[in-house]
């Protein structure tokens, strides 16, 4: 009995020690605010690393393509020259982007990780105040100031990756979100090849009128969890937008308010009822977004809410994960209508949501003045136009764009029909818990609940979420 | 064991210190090592559990209180809140029907499934010939030894909706089975699993039992269940046991639905592991993560000291 307590007594030292310890460290993880802009700068062996959400053969093959096959060969020769010998590696990430999200977190967190990064913009904010990433120029000194590429980028695109004024990362690009219809089964069902509704009720009509067609699902409005930010974005916020209201405005965040209950109200509409406009099956499965995709192209789907990723990167007859032969013919694009006309923000008729990713710099990187050098030279003309070379995307330079998109008819439209309606999600540290309550909210619809209820459980958890940090309207 | 204590002890017997000192040996120094060289044994083993299973058990309590989080402020600079995290979670709806549907995977998944279906191959295998046996038995290991992502894998092909493997064999075209009857498909998939190894435990304890018992049984005419309740159950109760209490801690702790139904729809396969990895890791609150792991620490504990007290009082 004796020797327990005096073994227990020795253990509890033991751990008060090391707990001492432990907190201690764990005070300089992930220190924010960089290190030496100048650490390592005249090394002439040097290591970086490069990561993204995308993966040669899957998610976002084409940008995997150009990073392994352009950036990274060009880089390496033009380095050659200057004396220095670089290896750089391309780590590859094919998952939903909640789980990219999160592994990158833990990786900054732990003062590890890639030297650059591609982030959602979206997580600048948060990634930000959690000490995990930090003004570029912090990181790199004032070589950033002196780049000539911030003048080809627009103040507004360069927002997407700034939080409390300063430039946490360069910018990749911008898209938009319409709906995709299939223009052989509108054919089928006697609707016109340009198609543009102007209400939800006539994007409804043209639903009823698709179903009609046996074995086709009439459209797909992204709702449930296991889409994760893909509902919030393609489906809840643009019909929000829709409604003539923003998901916050002036600090307020948006409760159970009409235009959110009206919103909740269309889901109900598309996936609701005895014959669902839409399959509500899909938007459960733990993989129902690739199963829309790939009813999309397989035309057993009439219409489909996304934003241009699915015609880059999905249907592209070249490097899609679910590749659509007859894409160009087949595919065509319409504006998401407001409820009625005049009735979205800003009194608009149509509405979207952009959103933008970028690439970031690791402030833990042994080599800050090489990663910044590496991450310009993926942004300068040349890499944009090798990249395009690939597949078109709207880039965040004018210079480069002015040429590049006049090839792609989507993407133009895209450019110059939709970005000028479109909405932004609200760069706070908050957004993704209430996207998450957001989506909890479609997915009471898709099992069944009414818009009322969906919204009034949606209405206190977001008080939850919120709690003394900010307020919640109902207006 | 004890003859050469007494012979040591050569004391003359009546002396008042010698039970006294019998006792002590029963419980003490029956290696004969003395405190200080017994401790210094037990020292790296002791550091080991206190490193890797004691501070990170303490580590967690605190963190549990704490609004630590993934990103953001609180990611920075967390806050003390207190037993905050604690309370909101055994409040919280969707804690307690996480740890009905846990409570309810590991009764039929692990308990009721494994165990019997364990057994009864293990039973069957006796009168096999060696070939069947050995052919039967690789394909139940098969089951068991393949990563679980490669499993995963399979059965979301054998599952799925469209093209899946058993709505072809069934004829049921356009059954959504991971979505209409999410808790069977994974309690079947983790009884399918993890069979073989109550299987071989169940095996190797059939070959304990004396031939002669089973002989005796038959001489005297019992039938198979008088058999199994009077001959191999008196048996291998122990085995039993133990089986279920590994067998309930893994499958109580297991992760692997995550793969193929990601606790969905709407949570309704959202077992404990699963539930704390969506509001810890995906959602972001360590603090409340960590919370939610003591308490899932605290339930295995309890579930151990169950097990292992009933497994003490047979041995006694």
């Amino acid at each position: 009995m004796k020797l327990n307590t005096r073994l227990g007594g020795s253990v509890a030292g033991l751990l008060a020690a090391t707990l001492v310890l432990a907190a201690c460290g764990s005070d300089d993880d992930g220190g924010s605010g960089g290190g030496d802009p100048s650490q390592n700068a005249d090394a002439t062996e040097v290591t970086l690393t490069i990561t993204d959400n995308a993966i040669v053969g899957g998610k976002n093959s084409e940008g995997a393509t150009w990073v392994t096959e352009w950036v990274i060969p060009e880089f390496t020769a033009m380095q050659e020259e200057k004396g220095v010998d670089v290896t750089v590696e391309f780590e590859e990430n094919g998952v939903d982007d909640e789980e990219y999200k999160t592994k990158i977190a833990l990786d900054l967190q732990s003062g590890e990780g890639a030297d650059i990064i591609g982030i959602d913009g979206i997580w600048t904010g948060e990634f930000a105040e959690a000490g995990y990433i930090a003004p570029l120029s912090d990181v790199a000194g004032d070589a950033v100031d002196e780049w000539d590429g911030w003048e080809q980028i627009p103040e507004s695109v360069q927002q997407a990756m700034s939080f409390g004024g300063e430039k946490y990362g360069i910018p990749l690009g911008t898209d938009g979100r319409v709906i995709f219809f299939n223009k052989e089964l509108f054919a089928q069902a006697g609707l016109p090849e340009d198609w543009q509704p102007t209400s939800w009720d006539e994007l409804l009509d043209a639903a009823r009128a698709l179903q009609q067609l046996d074995g086709v699902t009439p459209m797909q409005i992204n709702a449930g969890t296991a889409m994760g930010e893909a509902t919030t974005m393609q489906g809840f916020l643009p019909f929000l937008a829709g409604t003539g209201e923003l998901i916050e405005e002036d600090g307020a965040w948006r409760g159970a308010s009409a235009g959110v209950t009206e919103t909740l109200g269309f889901y109900a509409e598309v996936y609701g009822g005895d014959e669902p406009l839409g399959d509500p099956l899909i938007q459960q499965e733990a993989q129902g977004r690739d199963t829309s995709f790939q009813m999309f192209a397989d035309g057993e789907l009439g219409m489909l809410i996304e934003s241009d990723y699915l015609w880059r990167s999905v249907i592209n007859p070249e490097e899609g994960i679910a590749p659509m032969p007859n894409r160009d013919e087949v595919v065509g694009w319409a504006k998401i209508p407001a409820r009625e006309p005049g009735a979205g923000v800003n009194g608009q008729d149509f509405v979207s949501m952009s959103g933008g990713t970028g690439r970031v710099l690791n402030p833990n990187t042994e080599y800050p003045q090489q990663a910044w050098e590496l991450l310009q030279f993926m942004n300068s003309p040349e890499a944009y136009e090798a990249m395009l070379a690939g597949s078109a995307r709207i880039t965040p330079r004018d210079d480069v764009n002015a040429e590049a998109l006049a090839g792609d008819p989507m993407l133009s439209y895209i450019a110059e029909e939709v970005l000028p309606i479109t909405s932004y999600r609200p760069s706070l540290a908050l957004y993704p818990q209430v996207s998450v309550a957001l989506q909890e909210a479609t997915a009471a619809i898709v099992s069944g609940d009414s818009p009322e209820e969906a919204a009034a459980s949606y209405q206190s958890e977001l008080e939850d979420i919120v709690g003394d940090d900010g307020s919640v309207t109902t207006d | 064991m004890t003859a050469p204590l007494q012979q040591t002890d050569a004391a003359p017997a009546g002396q008042p210190e010698q039970p006294r000192r019998r006792t002590a040996v029963d419980d003490g120094d029956a290696a004969g090592l003395g405190r200080g060289r017994a401790a210094a044994f037990v020292a790296p083993a002791m550091l080991l559990i206190a490193v890797f299973l004691i501070f990170p058990a303490i580590w967690t309590l605190y963190l549990g209180l704490t609004n630590w989080r993934l990103t953001g402020l609180a990611a920075a600079e967390p806050e003390f809140v207190g037993a905050d995290n604690y309370l909101d979670a055994l409040n919280d709806p969707a804690f307690r029907t996480s740890l009905m549907l846990t409570l309810a995977f590991v009764f039929f998944s692990a308990v009721v499934g494994q165990s019997i279906l364990g057994f009864s191959l293990a039973w069957a295998f006796r009168r096999l010939r060696q070939g069947i046996r050995t052919v039967v038995e690789t394909v139940v290991l098969m089951a068991w030894i393949i990563p679980a992502s490669v499993i995963a894998f399979l059965w979301i092909a054998l599952l799925a909706r469209r093209d899946g493997t058993l709505n072809a064999l069934l004829g049921t075209e356009g059954t959504a089975w991971l979505l209409e009857y999410p808790m069977q498909s994974i309690i079947i998939f983790n009884i399918w699993n993890g069979t073989a190894f109550s299987m071989l435990l169940f095996s190797s304890a059939l070959a304990a039992v004396p031939p002669s018992q089973f002989e005796t049984a038959k001489m005297s005419g019992a039938g198979t269940l008088a058999t199994l309740r009077d001959v191999v159950f008196p048996n291998i109760r122990g085995h039993v046991l133990t089986n279920t209490l590994l067998i309930t801690l893994w499958t109580f702790n297991v992760f692997a639905p995550y793969l193929i139904t990601a606790g969905g729809p709407e949570g309704r396969t959202e077992i404990l592991g699963i539930y704390i990895y969506r509001v810890a890791l995906k959602e972001g609150a360590l603090g409340e993560g960590a919370a939610l792991s003591l308490i899932m620490i605290l339930i295995n504990l309890v579930v151990a000291s169950v097990y292992l007290r009933l497994l003490r009082e047979r041995k006694t």
